[in-house]
């Protein structure tokens, strides 16, 4: 059936997950493992992309181009890859990085927010990298308002455009929806990839019917590490598309090794589907503010939960990690009172 | 005394100047620049009665001369090619693009500096709205490292601020250290597309290892209350937050709503910071005398 290009992003995405305190050493270890797994890219870096290092995301004690090096040293067969967000790492760092070694970028931006990554994407293009367009938070907008978003980066250069359900709020159907209507929109040579988030336990469905309707790069991250309550499940994906009858050129042992023996000693606590992560899915909100939801609950002695819902009412999009603070300081100075109800923010 | 200014650029930043100069009592507009005849900001000046050129800064300088200073709303690059030709024509340059060719100025902080400057740069409206908090606790105690993000409507992000992404990030965190008194600064912009659009927003953490809270506290306080002489809607939207040697303080900055609507602050914090060097160009001396003029 189709062939199916796996891209894992344990070491970038999977970061978000131990606070970014992986090694250089560290990520030489998973990367050596899933080279030889053969996937046909792995993702590096601080877990918001170049540049993320920071009070607002988390400060890495590693920079990014360490990261990079440590990988590049020990990849023989699989793409290096980097992320880069407009507005937090610039087309400076994105030159450091390639120079590191470097070979694959995802530009990221919130889906519909395209045009501030056209020069990112030019760029990539001009340093002879390959350059895939990463549309964020895509629940949030329809699927003809992301199909002219995904335009404007395949314009830019971008040969593959993701539908990124950073939030994993999206069910079979809005994947589907999305998927299907880049692929009337867009060029028949630029690919489609969609990017999955398992808070409500559809990250591997919901690949799949991304697949039915013509991505053909998908992302994975061992043992599902990653933001929120995970990502799509590297080793459970490459086993459901084998018996599905894709081929991605993986070897399902060697990710489960990978997973099972490399990764699962690294992880700060299991990856599961708490409470938490459940509510992300449901209130559509991006998975990396799971632990600084956690942490400022803590701090105004609140619920988690309420600080999310509030996150989600008030559309809050990716990157705005700040938010979280200004939403916990004013519900722990007005007791709730005003801000709506569970059911009242569901769209 | 007036101080004669002319505005080049028509986008939403210059369009939003033309609003403020034309009800100042201090500054005289002589004319308006911009490179398309059809463009709604050349139609506004002309419809306030003032002179506006399709033919750039050159079409400016040939038409009309004995300007004080011009306003440049256009881009970096541009900014760069007009900064020369602005020096031979012995015209100051108020610089609202982030090329920052000439000295750093935030008004709250460093206004008094640079007044002979033929160079201005007002840096960023998140540098505008967030250097002056970290200048308030560096004039307390030494800061370490200063980050700031700025989250502004997306509605309020012109073609301008999109293609200069990095160039605003850079210039911001340059800010931050140069005028902030930073060792070190980074700036992080954020664009959000909630309808109905909102505030801008901006997140200031510092760290400067031995602060004393108290009097950390009530220099924001003071420099909040500068800000506000010239930036009516920027406040803060709760008291500083102190946990050790880190400050975050959460600003939003609401606008005077004269072009786009109050929800860009962004906007409005730029130009407002303008108008404030312009005014103080006929008494070059101190800042105490342009509020006076004010």
């Amino acid at each position: 059936m189709t062939a199916i290009r796996v891209v894992d992003s344990t070491l970038r995405d999977g970061s978000h997950a131990v606070s970014h305190q992986f090694t250089p050493e560290q990520v030489a270890a998973v990367a050596t493992q899933l080279d030889r797994a053969g996937v046909y890219a792995i993702e590096v870096g601080h877990g918001d992309g170049l540049g993320g290092s920071s009070i607002q995301y988390g400060e890495a004690p590693h920079d990014d181009l360490a990261k990079v090096a440590a990988a590049a040293a020990v990849i023989e067969r699989a793409r290096l890859a980097v992320l880069l967000l407009p507005g937090v790492g610039t087309k400076d760092d994105l030159r450091a990085a390639r120079d590191a070694g470097a070979q694959l970028v995802r530009v990221a931006t919130h889906c519909t927010e395209a045009d501030i990554a056209e020069q990112h994407i030019a760029l990539a293009r001009e340093l002879g990298m390959e350059v895939f367009g990463f549309l964020m938070m895509a629940h949030m907008a329809e699927p003809t308002e992301l199909a002219r978003q995904a335009a404007i980066m395949e314009a830019a250069g971008a040969q593959a455009v993701y539908c990124t359900d950073s939030a994993g709020a999206l069910t079979m159907d809005g994947a589907r929806a999305r998927v299907a209507t880049m692929r009337q929109r867009l060029d028949a040579a630029t690919e489609l990839g969609i990017h999955a988030h398992n808070n409500l336990s559809l990250a591997v469905a919901n690949t799949v019917a991304a697949i039915d309707e013509g991505v053909t790069i998908v992302d994975g991250c061992l043992t599902g590490l990653g933001a929120g309550a995970g990502n799509c499940q590297t080793e459970v994906m490459v086993a459901v598309l084998d018996k599905l009858g894709h081929s991605t050129g993986v070897d399902l042992w060697g990710v489960q090794d990978a997973a099972d023996q490399v990764v699962v000693p690294l992880q700060h606590r299991p990856q599961v589907i708490d409470g938490l992560g459940v509510t992300m899915g449901y209130a559509g909100v991006y998975s990396s503010f799971m632990l600084h939801a956690r942490r400022a609950a803590e701090r105004f002695g609140l619920d988690p939960r309420d600080v999310l819902v509030e996150l989600g009412r008030r559309s809050v999009v990716g990157g705005q990690e700040d938010m979280i603070i200004d939403v916990a300081v004013e519900l722990a100075r007005t007791g709730g009172e005003g801000m709506a109800s569970i059911a009242g923010s569901m769209r | 005394m007036t101080v004669r200014v002319a505005i080049v650029g028509t986008g939403n930043i210059g369009t939003d100047l033309l609003a403020k100069v034309h009800r100042n009592p201090v500054l005289e507009l002589v004319g308006v620049a911009g490179i398309d005849p059809d463009s709604d900001g050349i139609r506004r000046a002309r419809d306030l009665g003032y002179h506006a050129t399709s033919d750039g800064l050159d079409g400016l300088l040939r038409e009309f001369g004995d300007i004080a200073a011009v306003f440049d709303a256009t881009s970096a690059r541009a900014h760069r090619a007009h900064g020369e030709a602005l020096v031979a024509a012995g015209v100051r340059s108020i610089d609202l693009t982030p090329a920052a060719l000439g000295p750093a100025v935030v008004p709250s902080v460093n206004l008094g500096d640079h007044a002979d400057a033929v160079d201005v740069s007002l840096i960023t409206c998140g540098g505008q709205a967030t250097i002056p908090i970290v200048a308030a606790v560096a004039r307390e105690t030494p800061v370490e490292y200063a980050e700031i993000v700025a989250t502004i409507a997306s509605l309020s992000a012109g073609p301008g601020t999109r293609q200069n992404i990095d160039e605003f990030t850079r210039a911001t965190a340059r800010g931050i250290e140069r005028v902030g008194g930073a060792a070190r600064g980074k700036a992080i912009i954020v664009l959000n597309p909630a309808e109905p659009p909102i505030l801008m927003r901006n997140t200031v953490y510092v760290r400067a290892p031995g602060l004393d809270a108290g009097k950390v506290s009530e220099s924001i306080a003071a420099m909040v209350a500068d800000v506000q002489c010239y930036v009516p809607g920027y406040r803060l939207r709760s008291a500083p937050l102190i946990d050790g040697d880190q400050v975050t303080v959460l600003i939003e900055v609401e606008g005077a709503g004269d072009h786009l609507p109050p929800y860009a602050g962004n906007l409005d914090i730029m130009t407002s910071a303008a108008i404030r060097v312009a005014e103080g160009m006929d008494v070059p001396t101190s800042n105490d005398t342009a509020e006076v003029a004010r």
